[in-house]
């Protein structure tokens, strides 16, 4: 019974893992230039490897498999914001000049950020 | 020769203004830190394995320490347990701004409003400045593009993403895990 529940919920969580990477993929194909597609790309490597590492956890029977998967979740913690800066700033010194809105779903042009 | 070494390790941080920094007690850390993960990662306790792993320790450690990283960086220890408190916190901006994004992706009318802006940055060391950097770029719809003293430069998917940096909050958190200097 509690081994049914616990393997509902850990194809929940895959599932829910896997529609985090889908929608990822999706926005980068979607979105307009390279800095905006960084976010949905962050979607990929938090939520979606995040979701499926939870369901791999409560599939892991032995103590020693879920304490590597605990570790895979640590190292992406360090790794995908490490890389992702990495490649924006070599897109920054690169030159590349970020889209901005202009006529995108009635959204303000030319924000700064500033409040 | 080792003690001697660790000794000039120390001396050359002290003016880079490393606080509470010990290279004996860092260097204990990182030992129990490596001998842990060899355990956990193994999971076998015969005599060889086990003798082969103290050896894989004691090389790691001894290359740290001839390439002086066994620091306040190599090793944060001192901000472990204010990390690990500001962990659950992170997580759940985390999942928020995930499911923003999603919602934004997935939208028929795409609403995103990109901008590329600076924001202030108040830790004052290289471990809290970066732990602030990484955190910000962990949230989806804010990605930390460049970071220089006092200010780093943040492209946001929208303006909502925007104002949760300028806001502060997230800043105003990290310098807690980072403690006074």
């Amino acid at each position: 019974m509690i081994g049914q529940l616990v393997d509902g919920l850990s194809w929940l969580l895959l599932l829910a893992g896997a529609a985090f990477v889908i929608i990822g993929a999706f926005g980068m194909l979607r979105l307009p230039d390279f800095y905006s597609r960084l976010h949905p790309a962050g979607l990929t490597d938090t939520m979606g490897a995040g979701l499926i590492l939870l369901g791999l956890l409560l599939q892991a029977e032995v103590a020693i498999v879920a304490v590597k998967l605990l570790l895979i979740a640590g190292f992406l913690l360090f790794t995908s914001p490490t890389s992702g800066h990495a490649t924006a700033r070599a897109a920054l010194a690169a030159g590349l000049r970020p889209w901005r809105a202009t006529d995108v779903g009635g959204s303000k042009t030319g924000k700064d950020g500033g409040k | 020769m080792e003690q001697n070494r660790v000794a000039v390790a120390g001396r050359k941080n002290e003016d880079g203004g490393a606080i509470g920094y010990r290279p004996i007690i860092h260097g204990i850390g990182l030992c129990l830190a490596l001998v842990v993960c060899w355990l956990l990662l193994s999971g076998y306790f015969e005599i060889l394995l086990l003798s082969l792993g103290a050896a894989s320790v004691a090389f790691s450690v001894w290359i740290a320490l001839r390439m002086d990283l066994i620091d306040h960086e190599g090793v944060p220890m001192h901000i472990t347990w204010a990390v690990l408190r500001y962990l659950p916190w992170l997580f759940w901006e985390i999942i928020k701004a995930n499911i923003d994004v999603a919602r934004r992706v997935i939208h028929p009318a795409l609403p995103i409003a990109p901008s590329l802006f600076d924001a202030p940055v108040s830790q004052n060391t290289d471990l809290g400045q970066v732990l602030y950097a990484n955190s910000i770029t962990l949230t989806p719809g804010t990605v930390s593009i460049d970071l220089n003293p006092g200010v780093i430069r943040v492209h946001a998917l929208h303006d909502g993403a925007a104002e949760g940096v300028l806001e502060g909050e997230m800043d105003r958190r990290v310098s807690a895990v980072e403690g006074p200097v």
